[in-house]
């Protein structure tokens, strides 16, 4: 049976025509961009058909408004240090408790360094509280960093809305908008966002390769220093296959934005109440009215999600999971537990992240698989009546280490 | 995805004993704060032997706790509470050859269920005296918590004094940030500027020239046997050993057993275990593997 892969947060496969477009750019296409000679000028010139690509699907004014990063994660360190470098007379940050490790590691970092960060609250449904985040902004603050929406439960943050009021108050806007490029509709020049980061392989191109976007005029100093390349604001050689794969990913991203927002919702919508329809204690995670069109976070009361996610993968299925055990740090989900999601329903929150290359018959695969896995598990669980099948009567209270 | 061996896979995917044991007569209940795993263990135990006749689990928690539970239930069926007593966790990972240092602990909530199920039996309270912290060390599987009493009760300040005392931060190195950052916390507290270099200092002090009286040619040999000797327990409690081939000036040739034979970590082992024997001694020793003698003749 063919393997189901519903992990497309985590990362997606590379188009196959981006792959195709690639190739050249290993092999005969090999100069570099920088060199006079012909090699080097045919590559100077795919790298800027890729920026103008990549600059139509974030619908921003200027190409060179389009730096090519190795990579999301940098995009986000480049944004924050380039805001706390440029505007020294101001040492503060306001984050959310929700954002990527990228950014929430780094602002942990920064506090032992002295910087002051805010992390803005959630409330169950994963969302801010607006007059909150008012409240924070002052000359002091260097930027905000919000993401666009969320790798865990698909929400999305009113980024626009909250880049118009940092912009009011003279605060750079930096939004990690790896989850929702390609997914939703972006419009850049209309927006107050000073900054914005990109991953590639969240899109169908390859890994190793981000955008950070900065409108023209934000005050920025670069991560590292070294040669021209990105006009001295990224140095290093450009990594010119991968560069022009997500030119081609994002040429695709564009002509497929419509489907992400109606057949692909359509299958992560029928795969959700197929679930839920049979499957008791169980409930969908995240702003239901405004989230991502391919993402469904579950989570299934009185089971782990490492246990559910290894007996998905004997039958094929691939998914992940906010549980603490598959994380590799033990950490449970931290954004589980901002939405003050329960111990033992955070545990088993499942994440599906579909993708455009995903089937109904997939769907439904999926579907008949998973009821059978929860009772299962269920019949091993303490928290589990397994005679009355349904939750035990009397809690089960372990002694806690 | 985890590296899990063929045997925690085989009792996740096909656990024994799982689910409630009719005519049960003794159970714990036990958790884990850290990764919120969950255990309840029951016993059916027939009161004139205190022989376990029959166990049996539920576990809300990932792969490698049901594979836990699973095993313990079958390592303890036939065995007296007080044999029962006797079984570790480490005799539980070893049972499902072996756990990801991540997932020591599920073995560790195992014979706390067990700890617990039997003071339930006998009708005593049990406590729970154990701490976990965050992973810091994952050559060694060694958690924060450990290494903060052990900070504490030693008075350390160095990360060289951390990676002595525990291991910690032993083999691949990567840790050390993170060590310095527990011990940095815990220097602070006690309003005592964080010494992370200065005291290598002292501990190199005792090797200045004329501070120790020389030894003579057996004291020494006496002297390296006993500090080898002090290594001893550390390595047989990872199932290996050591023993002292020949000692030729400088060299010191030495046989590692058991476990430590081909381990990945042999060369970290025999690092520290030089180290301690500069220090010990006074002198720049080097301790090497017996197969280089032949060479060195």
């Amino acid at each position: 049976m063919n393997p189901i892969y519903f992990d497309n947060n985590a990362t997606t496969a590379c188009d196959p025509a981006v792959v195709e477009a690639m190739l050249p750019f290993f092999t005969e296409q090999f100069g570099n961009a920088s060199s006079i000679h012909s090699f080097g000028n045919q590559v100077g010139l795919a790298i800027k058909a890729a920026r103008s690509q990549i600059q139509q699907l974030l619908g921003a004014e200027h190409d060179s408004e389009i730096i090519f990063t190795a990579g999301g994660t940098e995009s986000d360190n480049t944004a924050i240090l380039s805001a706390l470098k440029a505007q020294p007379e101001r040492n503060q940050i306001i984050t959310t408790v929700v954002e990527h490790h990228a950014i929430l590691t780094l602002c942990e970092q920064l506090e032992k360094d002295g910087y002051v960060v805010h992390k803005l609250r959630v409330d169950k449904r994963g969302r801010i509280d607006m007059d909150e985040y008012k409240a924070l902004l002052s000359d002091r603050v260097a930027i905000v960093s919000a993401m666009w929406a969320n790798n865990e439960s698909g929400t999305i943050f009113p980024v626009e809305e909250m880049a118009e009021y940092a912009n009011a108050m003279g605060v750079q806007f930096h939004t990690d908008a790896v989850q929702a490029v390609g997914k939703i509709p972006i419009d850049l020049k209309r927006t107050k966002i000073d900054m914005l980061s990109v991953s590639g392989h969240k899109l169908h191109a390859p890994k190793g390769i981000g955008v950070l976007y900065l409108r023209r005029g934000t005050r920025y100093r670069p991560l590292m220093r070294g040669g021209q390349q990105e006009r001295g604001r990224r140095p290093g050689t450009e990594n010119a296959p991968a560069i022009i794969g997500l030119g081609k990913a994002s040429e695709l991203a564009l002509a497929h934005i419509d489907i992400e927002n109606s057949d692909v919702r359509y299958l992560r919508d029928k795969l959700e109440r197929g679930i839920l329809a049979q499957v008791p204690n169980a409930f969908p995670t995240g702003d239901l009215s405004c989230r991502l069109p391919n993402t469904s976070s579950i989570a299934f009361e009185y089971v782990e999600g490492e246990a559910i996610l290894l007996l998905l993968n004997k039958l094929g299925i691939a998914a992940s999971s906010g549980s603490a055990c598959t994380s590799g740090s033990l950490e449970p989900s931290h954004v589980m537990r901002a939405m003050g999601i329960p111990y033992t329903a955070a545990h088993g929150t499942i994440r599906f992240s579909l993708s455009r290359y995903n089937t109904l018959e997939e769907v439904e695969r999926v579907i008949t698989a998973v009821p059978p896995i929860i009772a299962q598990l269920r019949q091993i669980s303490p928290y589990w009546n397994p005679v009355k099948n349904c939750p035990a009567d009397q809690a089960f209270a372990p002694a806690y280490a | 995805m985890w590296d899990y061996t063929e045997k925690v896979k085989e009792h996740f995917f096909n656990p024994r004993n799982a689910g409630p044991l009719e005519g049960a007569n003794a159970s714990g209940d036990v958790g884990s704060i850290q990764c919120g795993d969950a255990l309840r263990l029951m016993l059916k135990v027939e009161p004139e032997t205190e022989i376990i006749l029959d166990a049996s689990f539920q576990t809300f928690g990932c792969g490698s706790a049901i594979a836990s539970s699973s095993a313990l239930t079958e390592i303890i069926k036939g065995m007296t509470l007080d044999e029962a007593l006797k079984v570790s966790n480490q005799n539980i990972a070893d049972f499902l050859d072996g756990l990801p240092p991540e997932k020591m602990h599920c073995s560790v909530m195992g014979r706390e269920a067990l700890q617990a199920a039997i003071a339930n039996y006998r009708g005593e309270e049990w406590v729970d005296d154990h701490e976990e912290g965050e992973l810091i060390c994952k050559c060694y599987a060694i958690d924060s918590a450990l290494i903060e009493s052990v900070v504490r009760e030693n008075k350390l300040t160095t990360l060289e004094q951390v990676t002595h005392y525990t291991k910690a931060g032993g083999a691949c190195a990567s840790c050390h940030e993170k060590i310095e950052g527990v011990l940095e916390k815990i220097l602070a507290s006690q309003c005592e500027a964080p010494a992370i270099s200065k005291p290598a200092e002292e501990a190199v002090a005792p090797l200045a020239a004329g501070e120790k009286p020389k030894l003579t040619n057996i004291q020494r040999m006496r002297k390296i046997e006993e500090i080898i000797e002090s290594v001893r327990p550390m390595l047989q409690r990872d199932h290996g050993d050591i023993e002292i081939v020949d000692i030729v000036g400088k060299n010191i040739y030495v046989n590692l057993k058991g476990a430590c034979m081909g381990c990945a970590l042999e060369a970290a082992t025999l690092g520290s275990i030089q180290q301690k024997l500069f220090e010990e001694l006074g002198e720049y020793v080097r301790l090497l593997p017996a197969s280089q003698l032949e060479m060195a003749r």
